[in-house]
């Protein structure tokens, strides 16, 4: 059989893949279908993770010495660049997969190791210290003494169903996706479904916004179907900018189309012709590869004129965000959107009813899209199927701080935090003991120990005062000050409140300064200042208070949050900082007390000369002393002596 | 619809599409607020309106939140009132602490806001703003470190002076009010019309105050200090200090400004007179020539560096008459040296305006006679009130002063210049003799009267129509003149004011002027004319007596020369 | 006005405000940053004032309004960055670069910009100098990369 060209396989995938819907196929299509998802192939496929994770690791190089490996060897080979599995901590990471054995998954493949690595692969060995695992598949030899990928703690409490594609196909290619079930629901809904027909089945889903808000999607798209106007418009919401979080971008970067396709079934759901699809300014990979799915989804007839000849006309515009954390807020995007300052307005009216140029809009989270084609091709009850009441379905995370794997996950709704940090993530690195785990981005709280067993969910969450909020998720071990934490968010906050609502601008401002106060030196020794510092914690409670219920939108209303999640469950650090001047965990520099250690100290004379306060005493090689009462702990000390010998506490 | 909702535990019918504060007001219960603007959309920005609803977790503003059936409303539970209460306490913590020297003193939302919440101490401490007082205008005073960044002023600049001057630059935290690169408020956008001012509700913006120079002139032997007055001035004086509008106002007002020390007092309504025939002989001449039609008025200098900054298109469109003050200043300077022997460069004129604007004017080069400028300085209604306290002026104990002046006499035409159509009126009448010999029947023009920000109609002239518009509020003129180039061809006149309904509400008035008072004012001057038997300036005999013995026939070259100006386009 | 910003210009319908994010950042792109007079330019293309538009740009953190640096440091300051101290290294960075963050020294040879998330939280801390990018750097890491710079600059 001679291999079929470009347009044989864009028809066949249309036609005979796409618009079949049943999953049933005959052999010879089913022969083909197994060729493009390359699961029977006749020469070796190398994949490498080229999302910005592993592009900033140095996939592109790795990319390159695999290219110039198969050039000297006259290997006849193809390299197949793919999203990021998740595992982020692993990059760059690198797939093998040779004729009719499965395909094997190595993490840490810088440029130099590719050479070694693949003549060992070629010698039917695997480098152990590199292998992370191996796909399992039915017709496949395995590799002997490596273990599944699907069995490795990282996933294997995971469940993906959004990240179902990602880091196994090529985002460059929409025959990847088609030939891994693409756009089939999109063919189906146009031509089986009416708009009403959709929103009741993402209802019946019991699908919520992954954003942050939690609002019932289905319940969402009716209002806007239901508002009577010429122009409708969807915007995909991919202004992904809490700071740790990077979820939306791995499945934009790993899987375009599922979002597209979502993208395109929410429109038709509401009536909408038009979409926008808010991006990050700094999320340039996303970008290009965003552009190029969407230039190919049009030529396939997904997108533009009389989709899949039903009618429906839908035209899909990317708008890069431009660096501001609000206009994550929707109608703050929308105010972007329009070319002006990113501001949130009054809700009521909701966008729902008047949004974009003051018709019907929907905004929707990109997970939360992402979600919707494998609705479409399950049905509700398969969706409900997973997760629990309340909470259906699974929720991606971005995983990052001390734990020992970072990434992005997807788990079900259900599951334990514990098990999170114990089983996804291995626990805390460096053998560090857990101290919380912060959830919900900067307006988010930290949930300490005794709440590890909460359930991942919307309403579960809710009962201990925390929120799914977008996805990120920090493990914190011991070394983390909470006072210092709360204090980095406020920081965050106030500098990313749109300055509009006196609440949310002077309040965080206030937050900070009082936090501030908290983490540095006082002036002066006296109680009148601990007093000072003590009353302004206090104060933060009433100013919580007020910032929430005041507050114009999401950002202000939760932005008292990490605030008094810490003084509820961390207040004996408060104390410390306040009472004891200590910062146990020896962020806050400026409440550091130094010493130095008579046994290390050579007196060189370093230290003396440096400190700007004098407060050094000591002849030549002689051991040093440091005068409490005249250190203001600024540190210089600490960091010009060659010896070690200077120590806080 | 109608149904009933809670307030306060008492039952009360609303409307829906109402706001919570629509309802509110209507039953007598007052909530605080620093950013609300009558006839405005809300915006929600200082919060302080919040109240309490059953069943909402937060709290909801109540200007731009509507009224629902269900609703039970708290507006002023102690939950409520503490977070106002805040809310003023944190604006306080950065605010400068210095409101017994500040201009607002005892006339500021945000001072009476903090008695009223009985703010006691500095709550939160925090670092002060320090002031960085903007005075690149030569009209408006700005203060950032009083800003409490309600918005208003931008609302005020976009949405009704439509010009956009200044915008909240920055985000969070760092936002300021500012403009373009942070460079003072002379930017070419802005008009000087201070309507930004009569909006702000603390003391961050406010007129260059130039009445401190002026009261020293007037304790210098050396110098001459004479003083013209707008028309629209009396008025507001009078509803400041509580005096009757009748026809004594204005010999009580003249009492004062001589207490004051003024030599000679001048009013600015003769110069407008002047105006007037200068502007229905150019009109006339226009019209008959068919040529730069329509023909704007210019007597409003916010509206004229409008065209020449922003629409220069329309330069030629306008006339090129200089505005009563300016003639006025001319005329007096001249009269004065020639009559009281004094030496030009001792004669100082005021001008006391209800404008921000003149001050900018006065300055202009094209304003100047071998750079000797025809008004020496303009101080508004508000320095003028100022003044008239500061130098212990007690109307009660003065005795009215009689009209004596040499420019003395000035038909009501000129005083109609206050108000949106009033000048259109006052000039409509004078191209009708002039076009056709014989006074307009009747001289009131209806269409062209009362609070509407536009007014168009079609007078019949001879037998010619003419067809006149009279548009307020900069951001309306925008939109003639949109229609304008767009091919709109049938308009001959158009009066300009840039702020609405004119000057009877301009940026130098008393601020807080609300409909009412604006009605009061508008109500004083078109008494004046119906009482008043010279009607119509070219029966104005001291017109007459300036045109016989001084000057050329109207729009001559020789005027020209003295009271227009040549309009040529600014380089852009 | 040069022929690229009129292309530029072109591809926006005139008037239409919400060509005003999209213009901005692409002559941004093209000039590096964003002048008084360009800003002009594109008022009358969109009849807006300009104080209008230098309100919109001054709201977002792309837009800046000063040429960077030759050496244009992006310090990540996201949560995870943070937890493996970005604070430390942003201190340090300003005093021995001697810019503050958000400024360009005035020999013009380093700026210093704080950004939220460079989307490489696994490899904390991370800091961007112009298109190449430093993980997990150490303090040590910093000083070599500061050192070496400067040696090129000199």
């Amino acid at each position: 059989m001679s291999a079929p060209n470009t347009q044989q396989i864009k028809d066949f995938l249309v036609e005979k893949i796409v618009k079949n819907y049943s999953g049933f196929f005959d052999k010879g299509t089913a022969d083909l279908l197994a060729q493009i998802k390359r699961e029977k192939i006749s020469h070796p496929v190398v994949y490498i993770g080229m999302g910005t994770c592993g592009l900033i690791a140095g996939s592109d190089k790795t990319f390159r010495a695999a290219e110039k490996y198969f050039e000297e060897n006259k290997v006849d080979a193809e390299l197949v660049k793919v999203g990021c599995l998740g595992l982020c901590s692993a990059e760059p990471l690198m797939d093998v997969q040779l004729p009719g054995k499965t395909r094997i998954s190595f993490q840490h493949v810088t440029e130099e190791k590719v050479e070694d690595l693949l003549n060992a692969v070629f010698h039917h060995t695997v480098m152990s210290e590199n292998a992370i695992g191996q796909y399992r598949f039915h017709s496949h030899e395995e590799w002997p003494g490596l273990g599944y990928i699907e069995q490795l703690p990282f996933f294997a409490l995971q469940r993906r169903n959004v990240l179902r594609n990602t880091g196994n196909i090529s985002p460059f290619n929409i025959n990847d996706y088609l030939a891994n079930g693409g756009y089939r629901s999109l063919f189906k809904t146009v031509l089986n479904y009416t708009a009403e027909k959709v929103c009741e089945i993402i209802d019946q889903s019991e699908l919520r916004g992954r954003g942050g808000g939690g609002y019932p999607t289905g319940k969402k798209w009716s209002v806007a179907l239901n508002t009577g106007s010429d122009q409708k418009y969807l915007i995909c919401n991919a202004d992904e900018s809490d700071p740790g979080a990077f979820m939306d971008r791995t499945l934009l970067e790993g899987d375009p189309h599922r979002v597209i396709e979502g993208i395109a079934i929410a429109a038709y759901a509401i009536g909408a012709n038009k979409a926008y699809i808010y991006l990050r300014s700094e999320y340039k990979q996303s970008l290009s590869i965003l552009q190029n799915a969407l230039q190919q989804a049009k030529e396939y007839g997904f997108l533009g004129e009389n989709i899949f000849g039903s009618g429906v006309n839908l035209n899909i515009l990317i708008h890069q965000g431009a660096g501001a954390f609000i206009c994550g807020e929707e109608t703050a995007l929308i105010a972007s959107l329009e070319g002006g300052r990113g501001i949130p307005h009054e809700k009521p009216p909701y966008p729902a009813e008047k949004g974009l140029f003051g018709h019907p809009t929907i905004v929707n989270n990109v997970e939360t899209l992402a979600n919707i084609p494998a609705i479409l091709e399950n049905g509700p009850l398969w969706f409900k199927s997973i997760g629990k009441k309340g909470s259906t379905g699974t929720k991606v995370f971005s995983l990052t701080g001390k734990g020992v794997n970072s990434g992005t996950i997807e788990i079900p709704m259900g599951i334990k935090i514990s098990d999170i940090v114990n089983s996804i993530a291995g626990g805390v690195k460096d053998g560090k003991k857990l101290k919380a785990v912060q959830l919900g981005g900067p307006s988010g709280v930290c949930i300490p120990l005794k709440d590890m067993e909460t359930e991942i969910g919307f309403d579960s969450l809710q009962v201990i005062g925390a929120s799914l909020g977008l996805g990120g998720l920090i493990i914190l071990d011991e070394d983390t000050c909470m006072v210092n934490l709360c204090r980095y968010f406020m920081e965050f906050l106030q500098k990313e409140s749109c300055g509009k609502c006196i609440p949310c601008r002077e309040g965080t401002k206030r937050m900070l300064e009082i936090l501030d106060s908290t983490i540095r030196r006082p002036k002066e020794e006296g109680s009148h200042d601990t007093l000072e510092r003590f009353k302004g914690v206090v104060q933060l409670e009433t100013l919580a208070e007020v910032i929430r219920d005041t507050s114009l939108c999401g950002l202000g209303q939760n932005a008292p949050n990490p605030v008094l999640s810490s003084l509820k469950w961390f207040r004996e650090e408060y104390e410390e900082h306040i009472f004891d001047r200590k910062c146990q965990a020896g962020v806050c520099h400026d409440l550091r007390t130094y010493f130095i250690d008579p046994e290390l100290c050579t007196g060189c004379n370093v230290c003396q000369k440096k400190c700007p306060e004098n407060a050094i005493i000591g002849s030549v090689k002689m051991p040093h002393f440091i005068i409490e009462s005249k250190c203001t702990g600024c540190g210089i000390c600490f960091d010009s002596c060659k010896f070690s010998a200077i120590y806080f506490k | 619809m109608q149904f009933d909702i809670e307030i306060n535990k008492e039952h009360v019918t609303a409307k829906k599409g109402e706001t919570i504060k629509n309802v509110l007001d209507r039953i007598g219960i007052k909530v605080p607020t620093l950013c609300y603007m009558n006839g405005f959309s809300p915006t929600g920005n200082c919060r302080m309106c919040v109240v309490e609803v059953d069943g909402i977790p937060g709290l909801v503003p109540s200007c731009s939140h509507p009224v629902e059936e269900w609703m039970k409303i708290r507006t002023h539970s102690p939950r409520v009132i503490k977070a106002r209460k805040t809310l003023v306490e944190l604006l306080l913590a950065s605010h400068p602490n210095d409101c017994l020297y500040c201009e607002r003193n005892g006339q500021c939302e945000l001072q009476a806001l903090a008695a009223e919440l009985d703010v006691r101490e500095r709550k939160y401490q925090s670092k002060r703003n320090s002031n960085q007082i903007d005075k690149a205008c030569p009209s408006i005073e700005r203060d950032t470190a009083k800003c409490v960044l309600c918005g208003r002023c931008i609302r005020i600049c976009d949405e009704i002076i439509g010009v956009g001057a200044i915008d909240v630059i920055g985000r969070g935290s760092e936002s300021r009010i500012g403009t373009t690169y942070n460079k003072g408020l002379n930017v070419r956008a802005c008009v000087k019309c201070g309507q930004c001012i009569q909006v702000c509700p603390t003391g961050a913006l406010s007129e260059k105050q130039t009445f401190q120079s002026v009261i020293e002139v007037l304790n210098n032997p050396d110098l001459y200090p004479v003083i013209q007055f707008s028309p629209t001035v009396p008025a507001s004086i009078a509803e400041e200090f509580n005096l009757k509008t009748n026809k004594d106002i204005l010999n009580l007002f003249r009492a004062a400004l001589k207490k004051m020390g003024f030599r000679q007092i001048f009013d600015t309504s003769m110069a407008a007179d002047l105006t007037i025939m200068e502007e229905a002989a150019e009109f006339t001449d226009r019209f008959n020539k068919h040529r730069s039609l329509p023909m704007f008025t210019s007597c409003c200098p916010s509206w004229v560096k409008f065209v020449e900054d922003i629409r220069p298109k329309f330069l030629e469109n306008l006339s090129s008459a200089r505005s009563p003050q300016q003639m006025m200043g001319r005329l007096i300077k001249q009269y004065i040296t020639s009559s009281a022997g004094q030496k030009s460069k001792n004669v100082f004129i005021v001008s006391v305006m209800p404008c921000t604007a003149k001050k900018y004017e006065a300055g202009l080069d094209n304003q100047k006679e071998s750079e000797v400028p025809f008004v020496d300085a303009v101080i508004t209604t508000r320095e003028l009130i100022k003044m008239i306290r500061l130098l212990g002026i007690d109307f009660s104990g003065l005795e009215p002063e009689p009209n004596d002046s040499a420019f003395s006499i000035r038909s009501s035409a000129g005083k109609l210049f206050g108000i949106s159509g009033g000048h259109l009126e006052g000039v409509l009448r004078t191209i009708g003799f002039m076009m056709t010999g014989q006074e307009m029947n009747p001289l009131k023009i209806n269409d062209l009267r009362g609070l509407k920000s536009r007014k168009e109609t079609r007078i019949k002239i001879g037998k010619h129509f003419i067809n006149v518009v009279s548009v307020s509020g900069l951001a309306n003129v925008k939109t003639l003149l949109d229609e304008i180039e767009a091919g709109r061809n049938d308009i001959h006149l158009v009066e300009v004011m840039t702020c609405p309904f004119g000057c009877i509400n301009g940026g130098g008035q008393p601020k807080g002027s609300d409909e009412k008072s604006l009605k009061m004012r508008m109500k004083t001057i078109y008494d004046v004319d119906e009482e008043e038997i010279i009607k119509v300036a070219h029966k104005n005999p001291i017109i007459k007596d300036l045109y016989e013995k001084f000057l050329a026939k109207p729009n001559s070259d020789r005027n020209k020369e003295l009271l227009h100006v040549s309009r040529c386009p600014v380089e852009l | 006005m040069d022929q690229q910003f009129i292309n530029i210009l072109s591809e926006y319908p005139a008037g239409k405000k919400e060509g005003l994010l999209p213009i901005l950042q692409e002559i941004q792109k093209e000039r590096g940053f964003l002048t008084e007079d360009v800003l002009a330019d594109v008022s009358l293309h969109l009849n807006l004032p300009i104080n209008k538009i230098y309100g919109v740009a001054a709201f977002y953190d792309q837009f800046h309004f000063h040429p960077h640096g030759r050496n244009h440091f992006r310090i990540c300051n996201g949560t995870a960055c943070y937890l493996f101290g970005s604070s430390t290294f942003l201190k340090e960075l300003e005093k021995q670069l001697k810019v503050k963050a958000g400024s360009t020294s005035r020999d013009g040879k380093f700026s210093l910009e704080i950004v939220t998330c460079l989307g490489s939280c696994d490899q904390a801390p991370v800091i961007l100098v112009n298109e190449t990018y430093y993980t997990r750097v150490t303090p040590g890491d910093l000083n070599k990369i500061i050192h070496s710079l400067k040696d090129k600059e000199e």
